[in-house]
């Protein structure tokens, strides 16, 4: 009997009907945090941080750099996590999260490289460099496009989720590569700024305005996972009975 | 603020086009994130409430599955 109440609440949880319900009322909230946060923070960071002793002004893109490589890499986790998730108990909404995850992971990794060629220039000499940390970046940029490409190559939408799933978890490999690649391989590239183990590197004034963009990313990025699931939602279960029932409410109110 | 005025906030001492156009791109990449799932959503509930009103209105014959997959193409 407890048995079975825990698996009502889990098989709960992975209703995308749930899931659509839950989530209208927190999408306000979310946007104003997420947007109060990217804003103050890039501000501070951009006009009010001290610039750096060598590299002047050009570390400010630290603000952007950072936030969204630790998203696009910790956004990795999460989607290979759903993929595993949606392959053992096959819940469809997990592999809705999953799909999600490997567009706003693509988008993330590329701000992370393009914002990493426009600091390179100005303290490196080059826009690009085959160095560990950003090669092994690379190809974490073409397992999420190849996540997204594969999806494709099936007529099939359930082989699809199985196939991308899979290729998730295959990729997670690469994952503690580019977290080590500063330290296995001499590289260019700094080593990191912020570690768990130890305090920052960096001077608490130019710390301060990169915690806030940190927050930020973290609180857009799950505005940007719920709405492209809730959009998913929408398309995937446009013939269920609460889908129509909704739309038709949708449109008695206009 | 560090820097005296707005010119020299966007010069930056000669690194503002790279720090301005890495604002700049990252800005939109995120904005886009946001406006492509709302843009899917509207689209999503247009093409269901067209399906609706077609059933609603007998033009088409059939089960829901063949309205659909008509509205679908």
């Amino acid at each position: 009997m407890k048995l079975n109440r825990q698996w009502t609440w889990f098989h709960r949880l992975g209703s995308p009907r749930w899931f659509y319900q839950k989530t209208q009322c927190w999408l306000p909230w979310l946007g104003a945090i997420a947007a109060i946060l990217l804003v103050t923070g890039l501000v501070w960071g951009l006009a009010f941080a001290p610039p750096d002793a060598r590299q002047g002004n050009s570390f400010r893109i630290i603000y952007l750099h950072v936030p969204a490589s630790f998203l696009a890499l910790a956004g990795y986790y999460l989607m290979a996590i759903a993929g595993a998730v949606g392959l053992i108990w096959r819940i469809k909404l997990s592999f809705m999260l999953m799909k999600s995850a490997a567009t706003i992971g693509a988008a993330l990794t590329f701000i992370a490289l393009f914002t990493g060629a426009v600091w390179g220039k100005p303290t490196w000499g080059a826009y690009w460099v085959w160095d560990a940390r950003i090669t092994s970046m690379l190809i974490l940029l073409f397992l999420y496009l190849g996540m997204l490409v594969l999806r494709h190559a099936f007529t099939n939408h359930e082989s699809a989720n199985k196939a991308s799933a899979i290729l998730g978890l295959v990729g997670t490999v690469n994952v503690p590569i580019i977290y080590k690649s500063v330290d296995w391989w001499q590289t260019l590239h700094q080593p990191a700024t912020i570690k768990l183990t130890s305090a920052p590197s960096m001077h608490p004034d130019m710390f301060a305005p990169l915690l806030v963009m940190i927050l930020g990313f973290y609180c857009f990025y799950a505005l940007a996972l719920i709405l492209f699931t809730r959009a998913e939602i929408l398309e995937r279960e446009r013939r269920a009975s609460w889908v129509r029932e909704l739309v038709a409410e949708k449109q008695g109110g206009l | 603020m560090q820097f005296d005025n707005v010119q020299q906030l966007l010069v930056m001492d000669g690194h503002g086009v790279y720090v301005w156009s890495a604002v700049f791109v990252s800005v939109c990449v995120l904005i886009g994130l946001i406006i492509r799932p709302l843009r899917q959503h509207r689209r999503a509930i247009k093409k269901i409430a067209r399906e609706l009103n077609l059933k609603k209105t007998g033009k088409l014959t059939g089960n829901s599955q063949e309205a659909s997959d008509a509205s679908n193409t």
